[in-house]
């Protein structure tokens, strides 16, 4: 079935149940994958998944929804019905509207989309990097977590008052990581993840030297004395915080209080100056954007913070209407709407006139700790109350060497993070989650062993 | 042959599907399949949210679907689709044979068609008609919110409910043919407080399975006043100082350290990857003499019991831990084909998208001879925690766990209130130093993210006393 059939069996059930305002969503999708263990295939998976959530408003234009993955014309039949039951209980507090942007042009018309290669190539692949990750080093005995996969999708967005959106694209994604095991040492693993819009477009050299260099780079290391240390962010570990807290830039958040801004925190200053956040679904580099959210209003770039201060929280329709604004394309579709968001993008501002530039993570002979990857972000992280105690990898540089850090957590309070940044590197870096420089924070707890 | 007693075309629940799914393994093996599995499931859910004293979501949800297994060797397959058309479902086969890169003149195991059907549903039809309605739900819920809001600092009040009904068929060629109704309702409460530059949480969660009426009788008061008192508690709290240091975990949802810190380390999955440091302990010493510990599927109405596991094997009470004497490994076909543990009842998968894998189901440490007060006297300078969060545990096997709720052990008597602490270890460290446990076990319903998805899980332990862990904080 193709999306406008969809959309017209929808609206043909919608008038036999004497429905006259709803809006879906859905998403079809093939997935493949496989797994390795010492060359054999472990796993091989392929999936075939559908998902329609139909919103229905009654007559006193309360909401209900329903989510089925049966999209027979009975089970069409069936959700709006179900939905239909549900708006008796629509929430009367805060209403729901068709989103005022559902009609507008959206930027990106089409996404690279590949061919799929194969359960057989990724088998292939697959195998001859676990090979080759195994080979690039005698400590590595396995890559205990490893897949590769391709998924070709496509997403639909449709309302009865004549909103009509859809897409599909194709993403591969390849995760290596390695087992290193010495003598008398505890294991070590470390690894990397890749993702591209087909598996031709991933570097696999690329991330088997990746994982073997941070799983090898762990294989000397040392506990920590518990005190508080000069910190550097890789980009990655940078991204994972500011994205457990953007319930800072969420109004959904904000109006559920459990946001530790609020309605007039527009124009607050968060950070240093010297500190510029986006956030921007549609970036190039961005493999997983979408040209429009769950509500079919378009994905936009967005400035959160912008020279320190908080510029902009990102919205659903019903969020916008709340704060007087418009949508800013970071909606989910639900009963109560979600928002969340796409891709951040960190950068320094031109206002950095009181960085430290002679804090650079490859040239930097003082003492100070690297962290590379945070961890275990569900457990060790209190968005609604801004603190943080995480395990993560890393290392400790001192007097010109390097040593692997074993078992340690940082904790602190995000707003002391973000005021306490005393250098923002020049280069950015592409990761899975989006764009950040290495960022220096100063006087943060390392707890360790020692 | 047998593809010539068809009579369906397509599953159908409640229905005779016996010769229709026969056809489609016959299919499979006649292909060359060592095995072949299939999964069928039909869902009905539901959930409920109240913020303050609003009913502001209620989300039903349904479904249905097929996962399709093969192995090969030591190889699997696996397929899901939401077609349960034969079509469907032999194209799936095929996909999953091809995957395997199977050919013809390699011939697996012969198919003897299904066993006589063991219908574990036969009770359980009417569950749908006994579990409360949605307008009922939501009162109750109001009802609760509103006993939150004790005072003037509370600034957030949720309650939330949800139910998973899953109606599941499962088939395989040697010979099981199974058909379960499961049904799983949990309902939370949270509260957050807030006093000038102050803020805490408070939250708890109760959950069942297979007692459609449970909901009615939950003491939502009581609830909600543990929650109020969890987060009052903890307003004013002090960022606890890091540190090593002797810890009393309290009993029910403390649990949740030996199922992310051991549990994990004893699922065939962790000795197929080769990431537990237990895979060559069996029978050895690898926790304290006071430590037994157990993983069984039984007990009536726990979240984490099944009549029937997700490969149709009943679940067994496995002693993992005995006087701190490793005895068993929580172990799935996959496990059992390729490190030779017996299967336990433990095949356990989120829905049909998911192959089945060794994953734990009511889990927890049995009691043991002390009081609370035995364990917090024997202490001159920990921490008591009262309230755990969420953990996880590394590829290689080091655990961390967020304490919600804890306080400072002064001479023997709990203290201050502390916040920010977090556990960190490694099991095989750990294990030797649970040194007492309480003779107060209690468990907690949970849900354990893993390889195979999201499954319902029961954590527990009396209160137990480590002798010294790293504590994080500030």
């Amino acid at each position: 079935m193709n999306p406008r059939e969809i959309t017209t069996q929808i609206s043909e059930a919608a008038d036999s149940l004497n429905i006259r305002k709803w809006d879906y969503g859905a998403s079809f999708s093939n997935d493949y994958s496989v797994q390795v263990d010492k060359g054999d295939a472990k796993q091989l998976k392929a999936s075939q998944k559908q998902i329609l959530t139909i919103r229905v408003w009654n007559k006193s234009n309360l909401v209900g929804i329903t989510t089925t993955s049966d999209i027979s014309e009975s089970g069409i039949k069936k959700a709006l019905n179900q939905a239909n039951i549900a708006s008796d209980f629509g929430n009367k507090n805060e209403s729901t509207e068709f989103s005022p942007l559902a009609k507008d042009p959206i930027k990106v018309k089409e996404f690279k989309k590949r061919s799929p290669v194969g359960i057989k190539k990724l088998l292939t692949l697959l195998r001859e990097a676990e090979v080759k990750l195994i080979k690039s080093h005698q400590s590595i005995k396995s890559v205990p977590y490893n897949g590769i996969s391709e998924s070709f999708f496509e997403r639909i967005y449709a309302n009865s008052d004549g909103a009509f959106r859809s897409f599909s694209k194709s993403q591969a994604a390849l995760y290596l990581y390695a087992r290193a095991e010495e003598k008398n040492n505890k294991p070590r693993s470390s690894g990397s993840v890749k993702l591209g819009y087909g598996v031709e477009d991933i570097d696999i050299e690329s991330c088997i030297r990746e994982a073997s260099n941070k799983t090898i780079s762990h294989l000397n290391y040392s506990s920590i004395k518990t005190d508080k240390y000069l910190i550097c962010f890789s980009p990655e570990s940078f991204l994972t915080i500011i994205n457990a807290f953007s319930s800072m830039f969420n109004a959904r958040s904000i109006i559920d209080g459990v946001s530790l801004s609020n309605k007039n925190s527009i124009g607050e200053k968060l950070s240093t100056e010297a500190l510029n956040i986006y956030d921007d679904g549609l970036h190039e580099k961005n493999i997983a954007s979408s040209p429009f959210d769950g509500e079919g209003t378009p994905t936009k770039r967005l400035c959160l913070i912008n020279r320190g201060i908080i510029e902009n929280f990102i919205h659903s329709e019903s969020t916008a209407r709340i704060f007087k604004t418009i949508p800013t394309g970071h909606a989910g579709l639900g009963s109560k709407v979600s928002v969340s968001p796409d891709w951040i993008v960190v950068e320094k501002s031109e206002r950095n006139f009181d960085l430290k530039t002679s804090l650079d993570h490859s040239t930097y002979e003082g003492e100070f700790v690297y962290i590379e990857e945070l961890n275990a972000i569900h457990a060790g992280v209190r968005a609604s109350q801004g603190s943080f105690s995480l395990p993560f990898d890393g290392w400790l540089y001192k007097n010109g060497t390097k040593i692997s850090i074993e078992s340690a957590t940082v904790a602190g309070d995000i707003k002391y993070l973000l005021k306490n940044i005393v250098n923002i590197e020049s280069n950015q870096e592409v990761t899975t989650s989006g764009i950040s420089p290495h960022i220096w924070v100063d006087e943060l707890s390392i707890t360790g062993d020692a | 042959m047998l593809s010539s007693k068809i009579k369906s075309n397509e599953i159908v629940f409640g229905s005779f599907n016996k010769e229709l799914l026969e056809e489609i393994i016959f299919y499979g093996i006649g292909l060359g399949a060592d095995f072949v599995e299939i999964f069928i499931e039909n869902t009905d859910n539901s959930s409920v949210l109240a913020e303050e004293d609003f009913i502001t979501s209620v989300s039903p949800s349904f479904g249905r679907g097929a996962g399709i297994r093969i192995f090969k060797d030591k190889k699997d397959g696996f397929v899901s689709t939401n077609d349960l058309t034969k079509h469907g479902l032999m194209r799936s086969v095929s996909q999953a044979i091809e995957m395997l890169d199977i050919t013809n003149n390699k011939k697996g195991e012969s198919f003897k068609g299904l066993n006589e059907h063991r219908d574990y549903s036969l009770s359980k039809k009417n569950w749908i008609n006994e579990v409360p309605s949605i307008h009922e739900i939501s009162e109750k819920l109001l009802v609760s919110t509103k006993s939150l809001k004790k005072n003037n600092k509370i600034i957030t009040r949720k309650g939330s409910y949800s139910r998973n009904l899953q109606e599941v068929i499962i088939a395989s060629s040697d010979g099981t043919y199974v058909s379960d109704i499961r049904l799983h309702q949990t309902v939370g409460l949270n509260v957050i407080a807030s006093d000038a530059q102050y803020r805490s949480s408070g939250s708890r969660r109760f959950g069942s399975s297979g007692m459609p009426n449970e909901f009615r009788s939950w003491d939502h008061e009581k609830a909600a006043n543990d929650v109020f008192e969890s987060s009052m508690n903890m307003l004013f709290a002090d960022y606890v100082d890091a540190g090593q240091m002797p810890v009393v975990l309290a009993n029910k949802f403390g649990g949740v350290i030996f199922h992310e810190a051991c549990g994990h380390l004893l699922e065939t999955t962790q000795i197929e990857r080769g990431t537990t440091p237990f895979e060559h302990k069996l029978n050895e010493k690898i926790a304290h003499e006071s430590v037994t510990a157990i993983d069984e599927g039984i007990s009536e109405g726990s979240f984490g019991s099944l009549s029937v596991d997700d490969e149709g094997m009943e679940p067994e009470k496995s002693v993992l831990i005995k006087d701190g004497i490793l005895k068993k490994f929580i172990s799935d076909r996959a496990g059992e084909l390729r490190t030779g543990h017996k299967r336990t009842g433990s095949g356990r998968r989120q829905n049909y998208s998911f192959a089945a894998a060794s994953r734990m189901r009511n889990t927890y440490i049995a009691k043991g001879d002390y009081s609370k007060e035995d364990l917090i006297n024997s202490i001159s300078d920990g921490l008591y925690c009262k309230s755990m969060g969420g953990g996880s545990v590394g590829a290689t096997g080091q655990f961390n766990f967020a304490v919600e709720e804890g306080y400072l052990i002064k001479n023997g008597k709990l203290t201050n209130p502390v916040k920010g602490a977090t556990l960190i270890g490694e099991a095989k460290e750990v294990m030797p130093k649970i040194s007492m446990c309480g003779n107060d076990l209690e468990l907690a319903p949970g849900f354990c993210g893993s390889i195979s998805g999201s499954v319902n899980v029961t954590v527990g332990q009396p209160h137990i006393k480590v002798d010294s862990i790293t504590v994080g904080g500030r």
